[in-house]
């Protein structure tokens, strides 16, 4: 079988699962997690060091960005001012161009605000970033989006944190049917079989973080969910069969007693 | 104290009082700072951290300094 790569910009990835290493209980569930879920993205946030408290474990003493690709998100972010000066501030840190794009319009369900994402996204391409773009699922502007110079196009399933599953299943499929670069579903992911889901409708990846950091058991969750990434996708590669009403005999007639 | 020795500067939101020319990397050795993990901007403006050393701060200057930690 061929090897089966993600490409998302220049770089090469084997795993189709992306992580957040936000909301765990502290760095080391977080980091073992983040092991055993095989991630070789995580998404990690910039804010401001402690300056008060030095003896507070940072987050590159546990997840090393030499072994796996810290990706800089803008969450918590509802102008394009703040998002771009984070960017750009991450950009600093280490030298890092893949970014991910989210800027929030609605507090309450955390829905992204497309117009300022929109502008964000032409910015930052025009900057020289790597832009994934975290979106609804509205296939004319996550067209417009890719227009723009997005990297990945990353529609929500359903609200962040909320763990529905995805909600609007045409608009999915109307999304992989357009989208050229990776498609990657962000937010929503519950349980294993919303991240089956997604791979089986050919979504390039899934990003999850609330689902394992919540879950009781985060290690097996993470086991769970990457299990369920490879699962998912060796169906969609695996042409399946086409539903039918009617049953079908798995045995047979010939030869019967 | 002489007063007109001193500058008052805000990091992180937290008013600091320093002596004049006092250096950006002053600033960073006096907080630990691990200068390789950290993006640092000085009055909104991003910070080339190779030359913190000739970057001397100046009353009421606003700094920031960044990191990664963990998120969604």
């Amino acid at each position: 079988m061929k090897s089966d790569i993600l490409k998302i910009t220049n770089k090469k990835f084997k795993s189709r699962l992306i992580v957040g290493t936000g909301k765990y209980k502290n760095m080391k569930e977080c980091a073992k997690a983040i092991k055993i879920s095989g991630a070789e993205i995580v998404t990690v946030a910039v804010r401001r060091v402690n300056i008060s408290d030095r003896s507070k474990p940072l987050l590159m003493d546990y997840i090393d960005p030499k072994k796996i690709m810290y990706l800089p998100n803008t969450a918590g972010c509802f102008t394009s001012k703040d998002a771009l000066r984070t960017l750009r501030l991450a950009r600093e840190i280490g030298g890092w161009k893949i970014v991910k794009l989210e800027v929030l319009g609605d507090k309450k369900n955390l829905f992204p605000d497309m117009i300022e994402t929109l502008k964000s996204t032409e910015v930052l391409t025009k900057e020289g970033f790597k832009v994934m773009v975290y979106c609804n699922d509205d296939p004319l502007m996550c067209k417009r989006l890719e227009n723009s110079g997005a990297s990945a196009i990353m529609p929500l399933a359903a609200p962040i944190g909320s763990g529905l599953g995805i909600q609007n299943k045409i608009n999915i499929k109307i999304l992989r049917q357009q989208t050229k670069v990776p498609l990657i579903i962000d937010a929503g992911i519950g349980k294993a079989s919303d991240a089956v889901e997604a791979m089986e409708m050919g979504c390039d990846a899934v990003l999850i973080n609330t689902a394992i950091a919540k879950a009781k058991n985060p290690f097996q969750m993470a086991e769970s969910m990457k299990l369920a990434v490879i699962s998912g996708r060796k169906s969609f590669l695996s042409g399946s069969i086409t539903p039918n009403l009617q049953g079908s005999p798995s045995s047979p007639k010939k030869g019967l007693i | 104290m002489n007063k007109k020795n001193k500058i008052k500067i805000v990091v992180n939101g937290s008013l600091l009082t320093v002596n004049t020319k006092f250096s950006l990397k002053n600033l960073i050795e006096k907080l630990k700072t691990p200068i390789n993990k950290v993006a640092i901007e000085l009055n909104d403006e991003i910070v080339n951290k190779k030359k913190l050393n000739k970057i001397y701060l100046k009353n009421k200057d606003k700094i920031e300094i960044v990191h990664f930690i963990g998120g969604g």
